[in-house]
């Protein structure tokens, strides 16, 4: 009787999972799950849009031999190195910041996050009037101090060219439109870092302090012995997280980059090529390929991350 | 609380402490720095206020002095006449109020069968709806884009909603929700003759509010943000979505700086209001998930 029942009510659990999880799968397999085996099926067929023939991986050696794929790449790169470690060290140091102090807590936490809720290209454009070469409030802050005014979003040249007055070739480095593009970018996500390091910092075992205070240590001491140790964990989350986010960015380089190409491909990143070369020029097959190349890359990164959180969760 | 002798010492050495000058000099020098970041973060969205109420000459001015002149609040009224912000506005709500609406009902469904139901496949099932969190976005950009145009979806609403119904990230936040719901709720419900459907209505609901309701805001405000989708899944401006529209109105209005600023605040504001109202949903679940932004 009883395995009988069990047996049962197995049986329609099944027919209920499924029948609760219907609309779930209905949207989630053929627009997640399908796509990544379209793609990859694409991505082997050349020519454009659906005029194209089997050329086996012609694309993935289009995109090796190509110098834009290897600019954009580049970009990408540069991208990543400038805000990921910026973004993280100054959200570190205003979290620490305001966990030692008790009033405006709560209003500065809720202040620095706003711009990561608001649309990048609402606040990018506020970014693009304040690098405007003839009115623009960067230009203006340049010529009360007597420096030479720049041209910043339109600027191709290095910035280590024109910091170093000349001396270095203006193809080295990330170009100033660059970097002004990242400027914003970290202004834009650096709450994201403060509220997690904060989220974090507030966990942390209070016996840990209250040790180190019998022991008299210094805040300096606490910082680099205890606090630092601790939030590893959460320094390798802001990592992977932070680095996927900047590989895949793409609104803040459609709404700032200008349209009209006069930075000569240098703030042209990774996500901007694969979406000109599929949207604008209809190269459906070279698209998808270098979409993978990068997806692999980000794919990579995300099941390291995943294995990360895994062990955090362990070990708390 | 123990009243130790090495406690108390400490207590004194505190108290000590906090009559130091070098004490007060550290709590100048933090909110010193802290002030000065929150004037870095609010500068510009201050400014974008501002120079929306201002005239085109004083918008275009390299002056450093922020606040108009003459208060011009008619440039707002001049936005809606210049592009049909209305339109956008119109698109962007249905869009993001549909897929907000569809992402809670499919969470609260799916998280509900991966928490407490008992079937074959069911490990394989949540696997696979997890390991849709791991395809990075680019990577089904262009066949979404195909088999939408295949749908014959291109440049409709369908198209817009329908790929961002179901996310597995909310599944996720609702299913650990659910998974704190005791069990013993669940036995003497069933033993009172309650179903699934009515269990889910009445008892579980309750339970699940605050991961709903961060769920629900995060689709609603990645919905409205996001830029990519529907620039390439839209054609023209009947179906087009305030992110896209902005965009094009920067290439249109070119110079005209203060209609630019006020459509970039019109833009803004719905986001920031809904941050503001519910900002401690964006702190109590979603950190600990790891947002996707």
């Amino acid at each position: 009787m009883i395995p009988n029942r069990i047996k049962y009510k197995k049986r329609s659990d099944f027919f209920i999972a499924i029948l609760l999880l219907f609309p779930s799968l209905l949207v989630l397999i053929p627009f997640f799950i399908f796509p990544l085996f379209y793609a990859l099926q694409l991505s082997l067929w050349g020519g454009k849009r659906n005029t194209g023939i089997f050329v086996g991986l012609k694309n993935y050696m289009v995109a090796f031999q190509s110098p834009m794929f290897w600019q954009s790449l580049r970009v990408t790169l540069y991208y990543a190195i400038m805000t990921v470690p910026t973004t993280l060290i100054l959200g570190f140091c205003v979290a620490y910041l305001l966990s030692k102090i008790l009033r405006g807590r709560t209003f500065l936490r809720i202040l620095f996050f706003v711009p990561y809720v608001t649309s990048t290209v609402a606040v990018a454009m506020v970014w693009r009037i304040f690098y405007n070469p003839q009115f623009g409030f960067f230009n203006s802050i340049l010529d009360l101090f007597g420096f030479p005014v720049q041209r910043w979003l339109l600027e191709p040249r290095g910035v280590l060219n024109i910091l170093s007055g000349g001396v270095i070739s203006p193809q080295w480095g990330p170009s100033l439109a660059l970097v002004c593009i990242s400027l914003f970018d970290i202004w834009h996500t650096f709450g994201f870092a403060v509220v997690v390091f904060l989220t974090a910092m507030s966990t942390l075992p209070k016996e840990y302090y209250e040790a180190a205070q019998i022991d008299g240590a210094r805040p300096l001491q606490v910082l680099f012995h205890i606090e630092l140790p601790l939030l590893s964990p959460t320094w390798l989350f802001l990592i992977t997280v932070q680095l996927i986010r900047s590989l895949q960015s793409f609104s803040s380089f459609y709404a700032l980059s200008p349209s009209s190409g006069r930075t000569m491909g240098t703030t042209e990143n990774l996500m901007l090529h694969i979406y000109s070369q599929f949207y604008e020029y209809g190269y459906w097959g070279y698209g998808s390929a270098v979409a993978i190349l990068l997806s692999i890359f980000i794919m990579a990164l995300t099941f390291i991350q995943w294995q990360w959180t895994r062990r955090y969760v362990f070990y708390q | 609380m123990s009243f130790t002798n090495n406690f108390q010492n400490i207590k004194i050495k505190h108290l000590f402490y906090f009559h130091t000058p070098f004490y007060y000099l550290r709590k100048i020098l933090i909110y010193t720095c802290l002030t000065f970041l929150g004037v870095l973060v609010s500068f510009p969205f201050l400014w974008m206020i501002t120079a929306s109420f201002k005239s085109l000459e004083e918008a275009t001015s390299p002056s450093l002095w922020i606040f108009p002149t003459q208060w011009q609040w008619k440039n707002w009224i001049y936005v809606f006449h210049s592009a049909p912000f209305g339109r956008y506005f119109f698109n962007s709500f249905v869009v993001a109020g549909i897929v907000t609406i569809a992402v809670s009902i499919n969470s609260i469904l799916a998280g509900y069968v991966f928490a407490r139901l008992k079937f074959q496949g069911k490990g394989f099932l949540f696997a696979l709806i997890m390991a849709t969190m791991m395809v990075p976005f680019e990577s089904i950009l262009i066949p979404n884009f195909i088999l939408i145009s295949k749908l014959g979806w291109y440049n409709t609403y369908a198209g817009l909603i329908v790929p961002w119904c179901a996310n597995a990230f909310s599944i996720l936040l609702i299913r650990q929700a659910f998974l704190t719901v005791p069990e013993d709720y669940y036995e003497s419900a069933q033993i009172d003759g309650c179903g699934h459907f009515s269990f889910l209505l009445y008892l579980s609901i309750p339970f699940v509010k605050p991961a709903l309701i961060t769920g629900a805001l995060f689709s609603f405000l990645g919905s409205y943000n996001s830029l990519l989708w529907p620039l390439i899944i839209t054609a023209d401006e009947t179906k087009r979505v305030v992110q896209v529209g902005l965009t094009v109105f920067s290439g249109d209005a070119g110079i005209r700086v203060n209609l630019l600023m006020a459509a970039s605040t019109i833009v803004a504001l719905p986001t920031i209001i809904i941050y503001l109202i519910a900002q401690r949903y964006f702190f109590q679940e979603s950190i600990r998930v790891g947002l996707k932004g």
